[in-house]
C-alpha cells in the first residue's frame, strides 16, 4: 500500500489505499535513505501527536533500515523553518514536519531546496515536493459518536475542543454526526478551550477539567476530548464525576501515565499518524513524489477506535456497522459542524 | 591605574568569570541528562559543512539577535529610571499586528510604505504603554502590575484580531491564520550582498533581514538621547535619585509618561524585522516571548546599547544552536540552562565589581585626604 500519487498535480488528493504498490526493486538501497523529522512544539513525549510520528519514524528505521534523525523546536516556535533546512543541509531527504504550524516553513523550505521531498502531518500539499499527510478525523469521531451515544442511557454527551480552528471542528463534526445517528433528539455540549490563533488550548489541562466539570454536572455521561494535553483534565473531571470520557489521537488508557484514570477512558479515537509517516517513507523508497494529499481514512485504518479495557466491545456489531456504511459511502460523515 | 579602567577591567572580568562558571554548570546539566559536554560545546561552533550552511548559521543568529536588541532597548529604557516596563510582550504584539495590517491594506513607493509601517508599530507601542504610565502617574498604580494585566489583553486582543477583523486569505488546506500579505513594496530588502561581497553564497530563507541597520541606528540614537541630552540626564537623574530630582527640577510625572511611551514606540519595532524581512504577514507562528526575553538581554547588558547587542549577540549565538545541539543528541533545553544561569551570574558579578570598584575608590579616597592633597574624583 504505497501513499503519495505519483506525478499528479499539487491539489489533487488521493485514498492512501486507491494507490498501487510502490515497486520495491526499483527502491534506492537501504542504507542511502536519510529520513529527518521536525516535530511541533511540545515534540517528544507528549504522548500523543509527537510520539506517534516518531513510532512511525522509528519503524521505518527498524523496517526500512533508514538513518533518522528527529529535531524540536525552540519553546516559541521560531525555529521551525531553520531546523528544515539544517536537516536539508545535512543531507536528510525525505524531511517530515509534524503539525499544521509547518505548512507555511514547509512551502518555503521546499521551494528553496526543490531536490528533496517534504511531508507535512495535517497540513494540504503546497508546493510540487510536498506531500500533504491528512486525516479523516470526521469519521473516527463519527464512531466515538455512536459509541458514547449508545453507551450514554440520557443521550447527554460532551465535546472539548482545544482550539477552535477548522481542524478540531473536523472532529466536533464528525462526533456529532455520529451521536445524532443513534439518538436523534440527544443533547450535546460543546466546549472549545481557546479561539482560533491561540494554541494554548492544547496544553491546558486546568481550562479542560473546567469545561468537563460543567458539562458532568449538566449531565453530560461521556465526554469526548480533542484537545492535546488538555485532556488529562478531562480524565480528572470525568474521575471525578465517576463518569466516562473519550480519548484522542493515541490509546490513552495505555499512554498516560496517571494509572488511576486509565478506567475512566472508555475508548479513543485513533489518528494513526505513525501509519502516515511509515507509509510516506515507503512511498519515498518506492519513488513517489509530492505534489499530492494522501488521507488516511477508515479504509485504510487511519483512523478508527481503541478496544484497550474491553469497554466497547459489547457495541462492536453497532461500530462495525457504522463503519462499513462509512467505508462503502452509505454514510457521509460531515467534516464541519 | 585610572579608575575608569579599573572599572572596564573589572566589568570585563565579571562578565568572563560568569561565563565561565555558567559554561561548569551548564556541563552538569549535560553530563546528567547523559551527554558529553564536549560534543555540546562542539555543537555550539558547527554551523555545518557546507558554505551555504555557515552563512544560514551566521544569518540565523543574527536574525534572532536583531529583535533580542530591540527588545532589550526597550525594556532598558524603563529600567534607566527604575521603571519595570514589563508590557514589552503586549506592546510588541498589539504593535505588530496593527502594523502588519495597515501595511497590508495599500501600497506606495516602497521607502514610505515602510516608513508608515514603523511610524504605526512604533505609535501603537506608545500609546499601549501610554495606559500604564497614565495610571500610575494620576492613580499611582505600580506599574508592574498594570503592564502584566496588559500584557494579557494585548495578546487575548492580537489573537481575536489576526482571525477576526484583520484575517486575511488562507491558504488552500492550510489551518495557520495570518493577516493579508503586505505588497511587495512593504518587504524591506534583505542585506544577503554582504555575504557576496565575500564571495560566499546567500542564505536561505529570508535572508539576513535589512532591519538590523535600523536596529543599529536605533541603539545609535538612544545611545545619544541617553548619554548626551538633558532628556538622558533627567531619565538618568530620576532613576538614580528621584526625591533630588524633583528638587532639582525635574517633573516627575512628566519623565514617567516620556520614559514609558519611549520604551513602548520601541517595543512596538521588535516584530518589525520578523515581519517586514520573512514572513510579510502577522500570523499565528509569529514568534511570541521576546519581550520576557528583552528582560533578560537588558539585565545582561547593564541597560547600555552596547551591552544590550553583546547580550542579544550571545543570545542569537546560543538559540542558534538549537539544531546543531539535537545533531549531536544533546538535548537543546540545556540552553534554556545556559541562558538562566549567565544572566543570574553576570547580574550577581555586576553586583559584586560594582562593589568593588566604591571600595577601592573610597580608600583611595581616604589615603588621598590623609595626605591632605586635593582629591581627584574619577568616577
Amino acid at each position: 500500500m504505497a501513499a503519495a500519487a505519483c506525478g499528479s498535480g499539487t491539489g489533487g488528493d488521493t485514498t492512501a489505499s486507491a494507490q498501487p504498490s510502490a515497486d520495491a526493486s526499483s527502491a534506492p538501497a537501504a542504507g542511502a535513505l536519510k529520513v529527518g523529522l521536525a516535530f511541533d512544539i511540545g515534540g517528544r513525549g507528549d504522548k500523543s501527536f509527537n510520539d506517534a510520528a516518531y513510532t512511525g519514524l522509528e519503524k521505518a528505521k527498524t523496517e526500512l533500515g533508514a538513518e533518522i534523525k528527529e529535531l524540536s523546536p525552540a519553546s516559541d516556535g521560531s525555529n521551525r523553518g531553520e531546523l528544515l533546512r539544517q536537516l536539508a543541509d545535512a543531507g536528510y531527504n525525505p524531511i517530515i514536519g509534524v503539525g499544521f504550524a509547518y505548512g507555511e516553513d514547509i512551502k518555503k523550505t521546499a521551494e528553496e531546496y526543490p531536490e528533496i521531498q517534504f511531508a507535512v502531518v495535517d497540513s494540504a500539499s503546497n508546493a510540487a515536493n510536498v506531500t500533504g499527510l491528512l486525516f479523516a478525523e470526521e469519521q473516527g469521531s463519527y464512531l466515538a459518536g455512536v459509541a458514547a451515544a449508545t453507551k450514554a442511557e440520557s443521550g447527554h454527551v460532551g465535546f472539548v475542543g482545544g482550539v477552535e480552528n477548522d481542524l478540531i471542528k473536523k472532529f466536533e463534526a464528525g462526533f456529532a454526526a455520529g451521536v445524532k445517528s443513534v439518538k436523534a433528539d440527544a443533547k450535546i455540549d460543546v466546549k472549545y478551550l481557546t479561539p482560533d490563533g491561540d494554541f494554548s488550548g492544547f496544553k491546558a489541562p486546568e481550562k479542560g477539567k473546567v469545561a468537563a466539570e460543567k458539562m458532568y454536572q449538566d449531565g453530560a455521561e461521556i465526554v469526548y476530548h480533542a484537545s492535546g494535553d488538555s485532556g488529562l483534565g478531562v480524565f480528572q473531571a470525568a474521575a471525578a464525576a465517576k463518569k466516562k470520557a473519550i480519548g484522542v489521537d493515541s490509546d490513552q488508557r495505555q499512554t498516560i501515565k496517571e494509572t488511576e484514570l486509565q478506567s475512566v477512558v472508555m475508548t479513543s479515537m485513533l489518528k494513526r499518524v505513525d501509519v502516515g509517516v511509515f507509509e510516506f517513507i515507503k512511498a519515498f523508497q518506492g519513488g513517489a513524489k509530492g505534489g499530492s494529499n494522501v488521507i488516511y481514512d477508515l479504509k485504510v485504518d487511519g483512523v478508527g477506535l481503541a478496544t484497550t479495557g474491553g469497554e466497547i466491545d459489547d457495541i462492536k456489531d453497532k461500530l462495525d456497522e457504522a463503519k462499513k456504511g462509512i467505508v462503502d459511502g452509505t454514510i457521509t460523515v460531515p467534516a464541519k459542524p | 591605574m585610572p579608575a575608569g579602567l579599573y572599572r572596564a577591567l573589572l566589568t570585563v572580568a565579571g562578565a568572563v568569570a560568569a561565563i565561565v562558571l555558567a559554561i561548569i554548570i551548564s556541563s552538569v546539566a549535560i553530563i546528567a541528562a547523559g551527554a558529553s559536554p564536549g560534543a555540546a560545546f562542539a555543537a555550539f561552533f558547527n554551523y555545518g559543512e557546507t558554505e551555504r550552511s555557515v552563512v544560514n548559521g551566521i544569518t540565523s543568529m543574527l536574525n534572532r539577535s536583531v529583535p533580542l536588541f530591540i527588545a532589550g532597548l526597550a525594556v532598558a529604557v524603563g529600567f534607566r529610571m527604575n521603571l519595570f516596563n514589563i508590557g514589552v510582550e503586549g506592546q510588541y504584539r498589539i504593535a505588530a499586528i496593527c502594523a502588519a495590517y495597515v501595511g497590508s491594506t495599500f501600497t506606495a513607493p516602497a521607502p514610505i510604505q515602510i516608513a508608515v509601517i514603523i511610524v504605526v508599530a512604533a505609535a501603537v507601542g506608545g500609546l499601549y504603554a501610554l495606559i500604564p504610565a497614565i495610571m500610575k502617574v494620576t492613580r499611582g498604580v505600580n506599574e508592574v502590575i498594570s503592564t502584566i494585566m496588559l500584557n494579557y489583553i494585548a495578546i487575548s486582543l492580537t489573537a481575536f484580531l489576526v482571525r477576526g477583523p484583520f484575517t486575511g486569505e488562507r491558504g488552500e488546506g492550510l489551518l495557520t491564520t495570518s493577516t493579508p500579505e503586505m505588497p511587495q513594496s512593504a518587504w524591506f530588502p534583505n542585506l544577503n550582498w554582504i555575504f557576496e561581497v565575500f564571495g560566499l553564497p546567500a542564505p536561505r530563507g529570508g535572508g539576513l533581514w535589512g532591519f538590523l541597520i535600523v536596529a543599529i541606528l536605533l541603539g545609535v540614537g538612544l545611545w545619544v538621547l541617553l548619554e548626551r541630552t538633558r532628556f538622558g540626564f533627567e531619565v538618568k537623574a530620576s532613576g538614580l535619585n528621584p526625591s533630588a530630582a524633583v528638587a532639582s527640577g525635574v517633573n516627575a510625572k512628566k519623565m514617567v509618561i516620556a520614559a514609558m511611551v519611549l520604551s513602548g514606540a520601541i517595543a512596538g519595532l521588535i516584530g518589525l524585522p520578523e515581519i517586514l524581512g520573512d514572513k510579510h504577514a502577522f500570523g499565528s507562528n509569529f514568534t511570541p516571548g521576546l519581550g520576557f526575553l528583552g528582560i533578560a538581554v537588558a539585565l545582561l547588558g547593564r541597560n547600555k546599547p552596547v551591552g544590550i547587542a553583546v547580550a542579544a549577540l550571545l543570545f542569537g549565538f546560543l538559540d542558534q544552536a538549537q539544531g546543531p545541539l539535537q545533531f549531536a543528541n544533546v538535548p537543546p533545553s540545556v540552553i534554556m540552562i545556559m541562558q538562566g544561569t549567565i544572566v543570574l551570574l553576570v547580574v550577581i558579578a555586576n553586583e559584586i565589581t560594582r562593589r568593588l570598584a566604591l571600595r577601592r575608590e573610597e580608600r583611595r579616597a581616604a589615603q588621598e585626604l590623609g595626605r591632605n592633597t586635593p582629591v581627584e574624583v574619577a568616577a
